[in-house]
């Protein structure tokens, strides 16, 4: 399929740009902010000798202009280097932090996923008839409450009063079996599939009653076609542009956007890892970071861009 | 029955019954299940400590950017590391005073400027070197030299010179000081062999227990060392959990993912006693929650200001609705009767009359802005908010800032002029005042200026007598009480708690919670 | 039109009009002052108290209603912002397509894939932080997602034969984005707009974090949940409230849109 090669190539390039770019507004935008890696390291009982020590070995007294290509430099032969703070290699600890965070997104993914589909489509088979109000009612709910609230809710019922599954994920061993990490993350998961349940589900029952009163499902509807079938078949590829484009920023964000879920149920992920970072300023981890939080966005951001292209039969052959 | 009792009491203490089955002969034989927990806690406590097994902790305080360096040590995990793997010259005794650890002995010259640490002979560390005085005159090298960036740095700025003699290490000092065994019993002064110039974070120390397994901001794993030259240390395995959520740290210990908690939130420390199968234990300790003001900035340059915010606010409230009961009321001090020479000062009481008074003689008219944030102590957006009730019924009008968590300590503190603040408290007065009083302190964080002050506090730490340095310790007191930029509300007490499985809780050890952090190596699996 | 409305639709245009009423005339209604505090520490609630009282002993009621006003406010004005560039952009870069399209999708990427925490940090650090800075700051971020789904949509429909029509009886752009494209993307969008106020309403309580949001004493919703999470567990039911309110705030919104989305749905089609 050429044009599915063009397109790949060509986002791709402009990918590594947009990464390039995000680069420099990260080691900017962490310049600019105020505090510096020393006083964070030292915390409040640090000397002021202390301090300038620090900042001399770390070497932040240089310029930044120097700082940020000795960094592109150390990337491009692929050496992220040490982080400032705890002087671990930096690619060791922030694989094993993705690695948990992927883990994590991808298995509350697989459960939310279809699951939302699989709610939007009845929505719409049961259109303002009691499943659909229930679904959208809970749903709703299920949003509207703070992630933390229903992350303790689930800790004390299920954890502590039922003891169905471990209350905190601190069992969690990335070398473990499969089974053993479903068990100790099996609440995060619950919590992360009702926070992102709802825009996917919304939107699936959205933009399928969007074209439901098109001419073509009439003309299905005439055939005497089941419901379901018409559904499935018809309406559903047609309306999968926005529904492929909330299912990636809910993808996104149960990449990037999970630190309150991490740190109430203490999974190693990559969102506290950030956290720790940015608050100490520790400028070389907060790049590796932001480099792989960018890269997940334009990553799935092209995949919903091109599914979008491919599924639409006029796009794909323009005139 | 009693011979029942007995008989069950020492079975359960043993481990031969489990907890489940004691409590429930016990309820067979008429006796009340508050009180069987009581008696069996006893009975374990009397049966003594118990060797090996995991004894999994968890603490508030880690992150995944602390490093392994002593040096470094900035929060409770890395203290609470430290102590697995690393020993001081000498530790703060648990009922007060000074003990030894790698120093067996100390002794001073009689003006206290000279002093001689005599090392505990045939100790090694745990790589199998021989700890030589040599490498405890490096270790304090590296805290205190030119090039150094540890946080004991201030209290090893009047080290004039160090040097081994023999099994023994000679510390001179440029003027008396009557406290430096409490100095050299820092957290971040952990003896390592060259003084960890090599390698600052290899964990190689003489302490109890070894790391096997560490996780930075997660996980540490500690095994029992071998070749420890004390009885410290019962678990064969300690596994250290940082969790960081008030509540997942709760839950863990309900749920029995842990053993042994530290900061349990005040507002639910009752609760959380109520549970089944778990024990909260306080301990009052230096620590306060305060207020700080700037002397040197208007309008608190005003002394007249200062009382009528000093009377402005309802400590008592403060005591009740902050810490839930869990600590005691200030008194415009850092010092509590936790502090060895403490002396009690007139207690300063809520009255908006004065507070009235002092702010009319004054002269200031206007607002006052106050910043706070989350993490300055926890619950501080709420004390400053129950602080601006209690001066309005003063006519005293009080604006509150809310600051970013993010860069506070950097930021806000120790630069803005008036702002919420947490002080951990040190060992001794002569320490809390140096850190933070003496005007030319790093952190003289309420710009406080007064000669008198500075004067006693010299003399103090050559007078050798102890009536007399209370005294001149009262009378600086008196002083921060009247004149210092300190509003201090309230001190906390520390809020731990452990569950069942495991025994040996030492009431009212000094320092930090969680029994100085020793209680992971002093308890012990009991069940 | 209000005659044969729904039952559902009454009910989310009730209690969304409930509160806004109530975050417009708060001090008129309030039982007592925003931060007076009143009794204990989470006492159950009373006839004095009808909600009880909060985690310093402030009335919990009184706090609710204050705070509705914050987060109603700053959401709703976040909501529309966001919502109406987010909408013009993405249409605009569907229509226009080309070079156009590109540079302006590809500037949503970069803005997406900055982390928040540090957008927010530094937006925080080199301005004055007012609540329409907030606002604005925080409705510009999000218009980044309006815009991806916005552009998503008008792409499929600028294809369909009634938009080439359109085109070729030589309508001008703005004719065919707001009379032949907008009422088709029209479902997908108001669905958006639902949950997008949902998401701005728990977002102006994660701002306290960063010292931004509300100051002390002043409360919104979702920082009266956070002040009384901790009694949760144990049974104390004060930080349920503010959730059931924005619970039943965010349904009664979206109850509304799909009544709105219902009665657009006749409008569509191509008409010439």
């Amino acid at each position: 399929m050429p044009l599915l090669v063009k397109l790949l190539v060509q986002r791709i390039a402009l990918g590594l740009l947009l990464l390039f770019l995000v680069s420099i507004l990260i080691f900017v935008g962490t310049i600019i902010l105020p505090g510096d890696v020393a006083q964070s390291i030292l915390g409040q009982s640090a000397t002021p000798e202390a301090l300038a020590n620090l900042r001399a070995e770390l070497g932040v007294n240089d310029p930044p202009v120097a700082r940020y290509f000795a960094w592109l430099g150390g990337v491009l032969t692929g050496d992220l280097g040490t982080a400032l703070t705890s002087g671990l290699d930096i690619a060791e600890s922030l694989g094993s932090r993705l690695s948990n965070t992927l883990f994590l997104a991808f298995w509350a993914a697989i459960i939310a996923v279809p699951l939302a589909i699989f709610l939007g489509l009845l929505a719409v088979r049961y259109r303002e008839r009691w499943p659909d109000k229930l679904i959208s009612a809970v749903t709703l709910a299920s949003i509207s409450v703070p992630e933390f609230l229903i992350g303790y809710v689930l800790m004390f019922f299920i954890g502590v009063k039922l003891r169905l599954f471990p209350s905190t994920a601190v069992s969690f061993r990335p070398d473990a079996s499969l089974g053993d990490k479903l068990e100790a993350i099996a609440l995060p998961i619950a919590v992360l599939t009702l926070v992102v349940l709802a825009h996917m589900m919304r939107m699936t029952r959205a933009a399928i009653l969007n074209v439901m009163q098109s001419a073509y499902i009439e003309t299905a509807e005439l055939k005497g076609l089941s419901m379901f079938t018409i559904i499935w078949k018809h309406a559903f590829p047609n309306s999968i542009a926005p529904i492929v484009n909330v299912v990636m920023l809910n993808l996104a964000y149960l990449v990037v956007g999970v630190v309150v879920v991490e740190v109430v149920f203490v999974y190693p992920g990559m969102g506290q890892y950030l956290v720790d970072h940015v608050s100490k300023r520790d400028v070389p981890v907060v790049q590796a970071c932001g480099m792989v939080f960018a890269a997940v966005y334009i990553g799935l951001n092209m995949v919903a861009d091109i599914v979008s292209i491919l599924s639409n039969p006029r796009l794909r052959h323009p005139k | 029955m009693k011979d029942q009792i007995d008989y069950l009491k020492v079975r359960a203490a043993l481990g031969k019954i489990t907890r489940r089955e004691f409590m429930g002969r016990m309820g067979a034989l008429g006796v009340s299940a508050a009180l069987a927990n009581t008696m069996l806690a006893d009975a374990v406590r009397a049966a003594g400590p118990q060797k090996g097994g995991t004894l999994r902790v968890a603490i508030q305080g880690g992150s995944s950017s602390d490093s392994l360096d002593p040096a470094l040590a900035a929060n409770s995990v890395a203290t609470q590391v430290n102590r697995f793997w690393g020993e001081a010259l000498v530790e703060l005794a648990p009922g007060g005073g000074i003990q030894g650890k790698v120093a067996e002995s100390f002794e001073s010259s009689p003006d206290a400027t000279v002093w001689t640490f005599k090392l505990r002979p045939g100790i090694t560390f745990s790589n199998g070197q021989n700890v030589t005085a040599e490498d405890v005159v490096a270790t304090i090298e590296r805290h205190s030299g030119e090039e150094t960036k540890s946080g004991a740095l201030g209290l090893l700025r009047n080290i004039k010179d160090v040097r081994a003699d023999g099994d023994s290490v000679v510390i001179e000092l440029d003027g008396p000081n009557a406290d430096l065994p409490y100095y050299m019993a820092d957290y971040h002064l952990m003896i390592q062999p060259n003084g960890g110039k090599d390698d600052p974070t290899a964990a190689i120390g003489t302490g109890p227990y070894i790391l096997k397994d560490v996780e930075m901001g997660v996980r540490f794993v500690a095994e029992k060392n071998p070749n420890y030259w004390g009885d410290l240390g019962n678990a064969e395995t300690i596994e250290l959990l940082v969790i960081n959520d008030n509540t997942a740290r709760v839950a863990a210990l309900q749920s029995g993912q842990v053993d042994m908690i530290d900061r349990v939130p005040p507002r639910t420390a009752g609760l959380v006693a109520r549970a089944p199968g778990v024990n909260v234990h306080t301990t009052s300790g230096p620590g306060h929650y305060v207020f700080i003001m700037h002397c040197n900035t208007a309008p608190f340059d005003n002394n007249d200001v200062r009382l009528a915010l000093k009377h402005g606010i309802n400590r008592q409230e403060m005591v009740d609705k902050i810490l839930f009961g869990y600590g005691s009321v200030g008194n415009d001090t850092p010092i509590n009767a936790s502090y060895p020479l403490y002396t009690e000062l007139e207690q300063r009481t809520y009255d908006p009359d004065k507070a009235k008074f002092h702010l009319d003689k004054s002269g200031f008219d206007g607002s006052i802005l106050l910043r706070t944030s989350d993490n300055s102590f926890p619950g501080a957006p709420d004390a400053a908010a129950l602080f601006q009730q209690s001066l309005s019924s003063a006519g005293i009008d009080l604006e509150i800032k809310r600051e970013p968590n993010d860069g506070y300590w950097s930021e806000v503190w120790n630069a803005q002029p008036f702002c919420t603040s947490y002080w951990g408290g040190r060992p001794t007065q002569d320490q809390m005042f140096t850190t933070a009083y003496l005007s030319t302190a790093d952190w003289n964080d309420t710009r406080f200026n007064n000669e008198q002050f500075d004067q006693l506090l010299v003399a103090a730490r050559a007078e050798l007598d102890e009536g007399k340095r209370k005294q001149m310790y009262a009378d600086m007191g008196t002083i921060l009480h009247n004149e210092g930029g300190l509003i201090c509300p309230m001190f906390n007490d520390f809020i731990d708690a452990t569950s069942d499985r495991i025994a040996g809780w030492e009431q009212g050890e000094k320092g930090f919670g969680l029994m100085n952090f020793y209680a992971p190596m002093k308890m012990w699996v009991a069940a | 039109m209000i005659k044969n409305m729904p039952i559902a639709a009454m009910i989310g245009l009730f209690f969304t009009a409930l509160y806004f009423l109530m975050a417009i005339f708060a001090p008129l209604i309030a039982p007592y002052g925003m931060a007076e505090v009143v009794g204990g520490v989470w006492e159950p609630p009373s006839a004095e108290h009808l909600m009880g009282t909060d985690n310093i002993g402030r009335d919990l009621l009184t706090r609710m209603i204050y705070g509705g006003r914050t987060t109603i406010f700053i959401a709703t004005a976040a909501t529309i912002l966001s919502f109406t560039t987010g909408t013009v952009f993405g249409l605009l870069a569907a229509v226009m397509g080309g070079w156009v399209d590109q540079v302006m999708s590809r500037f949503v990427d970069l803005l997406m894939s900055i982390p928040s925490l540090i957008f927010a940090l530094v937006v925080l650090s080199v301005m004055p932080v007012t609540i329409p800075v907030l606002i604005v700051v925080m409705g510009l971020l999000d218009s980044t997602r309006v815009f991806r789904l916005a552009r998503a949509v008008a792409v499929d429909i600028n294809v369909m034969d009634f938009v080439e029509a359109a085109k070729l009886r030589g309508e001008g752009r703005v004719w065919i984005i707001f009379r032949e494209i907008l009422p088709n993307a029209l479902s997908p969008l108001v669905a958006e707009m639902g949950l997008r106020f949902i998401f701005m309403v728990l977002f102006v309580s994660t701002l306290s974090f960063l010292g931004l949001g509300v100051q002390p004493p002043a409360a919104d919703w979702g920082g009266i949940v956070k002040e009384n999470s901790d009694g949760i567990v144990y049974g104390i039911g004060a930080a349920l409230w503010p959730a059931v309110a924005i619970a039943t705030l965010a349904i009664s919104v979206n109850l509304v849109a799909d009544w709105v989305l219902n009665r657009t749905t006749s409008l569509k089609g191509g008409r010439g």
